[in-house]
């Protein structure tokens, strides 16, 4: 899933100092599972600008609404009344979810509440980390099922480099070396013939941004 | 025709090569007055790429600056700093400045420099920049399109670190950077001979020289940091202790006695050896007598 953090609430108090009535437009997928954009991030969001309001003796209004994804027009299309009344919307969605938004009320302005950091996978409550950069040229089937591009800070395909130290990476002792973990899992797997092959060059060519795809099924209604 | 390194190695000669970091700045000249003492007793200089990721002079320009002296580079490039289209360019621009040996590197992230800000490219590795060397030679680059003008001498070297940890991985990607056209190694600093033999007995069925890389061990205190931060470092604790028990004037000669004898043991098992003064370049000729290499 994609997984994003909420900015400060400095930040996000700046883009929307202006407006006077904004709405809080959550969404309910990834964000809601990580925490940061679901439909109860959006009702704490608005309650510390309610909050704030009050304690400024304002008359600030900040509505709050859900949707099932801010990625998709079909739900979008949902609060096209409600908008209206509002001056400005802050989307809890990723940075997809925000541009769709903005897109789709494009006289009305957007702010981003989140940051969208990476896709990722759950670790333990609470906790996420990356697994794909989304480079749009899969190797996981030479690589043991983990991804150096995303894995390793260098994103290297052809093995560790010199800074790899106790089977940690040199960016942060932290953080596993990609290398050490391929290297364990293609040696436990008996396949460890596949990290001895030079790699094709990375294709960086298919990730050239921005990227439409469509598929083959509805490709036939095409003219 | 063939730099010095080159026909020093494939003669089977021992060669001893040491470092020449660009300045951060203009002032190249004392960057050069500083290694120029150094030129009767080293073949020839590595030149830095942004070295651990400080933004300073290009290792082209300081390597240019080696050749009007009359000292032989040898080109350091790095992946971090560039893609594939600028790195080819630089390496046939190297060619066209005179430049012939070529040490191909991964280089260090840009977070541990100066400029943690900045984009880290690493479009290639250091296994593909030897390929990409090797295309160029052969007249082509890495799209296949044809050169005008082949850089066919060119001496094309790599990097490896001993006592990496697991080290089968490196061995690993030793054997592709051989693969890949690697003609000649320097290693990471190394402190045991028992690591070195470790590596050895892997590297030397490559049948491609191997120089031995030795770190000058300052103090007690620098040996524990490398061991902390320095990734394939690994200062054993009686060196250590050896050094701790040593007063301030007399660490120079205790750090060269150390060396020496790392030298001296290792040198029927390798090709040259590559030193990492840290700044004491001024010890390199009595180390080098000492490790009985005069």
């Amino acid at each position: 899933m994609i997984v994003a953090e909420r900015k400060p609430l400095d930040k996000i108090a700046g883009m929307i100092e202006p407006f006077e009535k904004v709405l809080i437009v959550g969404c309910g997928t990834c964000v809601a599972v990580c925490l940061s954009g679901g439909e109860k991030e959006v009702a704490e969001l608005a309650e510390e600008f309610r909050l704030k309001t009050r304690m400024n003796g304002g008359k600030r209004v900040f509505g709050e609404y859900t949707l099932t994804r801010q990625c998709d027009m079909e739900y979008l299309d949902q609060i096209a009344d409600v908008v209206e009344d509002y001056d400005a919307i802050l989307s809890m969605a990723c940075g997809a979810g925000v541009q769709f938004i903005a897109q789709r009320y494009d006289h009305k302005p957007v702010f981003p509440a989140l940051d969208t950091r990476f896709i990722g996978v759950s670790m333990e409550a609470g906790t996420w980390s990356q697994r794909c950069i989304a480079c749009s040229d899969c190797i996981l089937d030479r690589t043991g099922g983990i991804c150096p591009k995303t894995m390793c800070a260098k994103g290297l395909v052809n093995g560790p480099c010199g800074g790899t130290n106790h089977g940690k990476c040199e960016v942060n002792p932290e953080t596993d070396c990609a290398w050490t973990l391929i290297y364990r899992r293609l040696e436990k797997l008996g396949r460890l013939e596949l990290m001895r092959e030079i790699q094709p060059l990375k294709r960086n060519h298919p990730a050239t941004r921005p990227i439409t795809i469509r598929h083959d099924s509805y490709k036939r209604f095409d003219g | 025709m063939a730099t010095r390194l080159q026909e020093k190695l494939e003669a089977k000669e021992f060669v001893i090569t040491g470092e020449a970091g660009p300045p951060k700045g203009v002032n190249v000249k004392k960057a050069l007055e500083e290694v120029e003492p150094l030129k009767d007793y080293l073949i020839a200089y590595n030149v830095t790429d942004n070295q651990a990721s400080v933004m300073r002079v290009t290792s082209l320009v300081m390597s240019y600056k080696l050749i009007e002296k009359g000292l032989e580079p040898i080109f350091q490039i790095t992946c971090r700093d560039r893609n594939r289209l600028a790195i080819q360019s630089e390496i046939l621009s190297a060619y066209v400045m005179g430049i012939r040996n070529v040490l191909c590197l991964t280089g260090d992230h840009v977070v541990l420099g100066d400029h943690p800000e900045a984009m880290p490219v690493f479009d290639l590795d250091s296994v593909s920049v030897l390929q990409a060397v090797q295309a160029l030679k052969n007249g082509k680059d890495l799209a296949g399109e044809d050169l005008d003008g082949a850089p066919t001498d060119i001496f094309q070297g790599a990097v490896v670190a001993p006592g990496a940890d697991p080290l089968e991985p490196q061995l690993i990607k030793f054997d592709k950077k051989v693969e890949a056209g690697a003609r000649f190694f320097q290693t990471q600093g190394v402190f045991s001979v028992g690591e070195w033999e470790r590596f050895y007995k892997h590297a030397e069925r490559a049948k491609v020289p191997v120089m031995l890389g030795i770190i000058l061990l300052k103090s007690a205190a620098m040996g524990r940091f490398m061991n902390e931060n320095v990734a394939g470092v690994n200062v054993p604790k009686s060196l250590i202790k050896r050094m701790a028990g040593v007063k301030k004037k007399d660490r120079p000669k205790v750090s060269i006695e150390i060396a020496a004898e790392l030298i001296r043991k290792i040198r029927p098992m390798c090709q040259g050896v590559h030193i990492m003064a840290l700044g004491w370049d001024k010890y390199i000729p009595d180390l080098l007598k000492e490790a009985e290499l005069l």
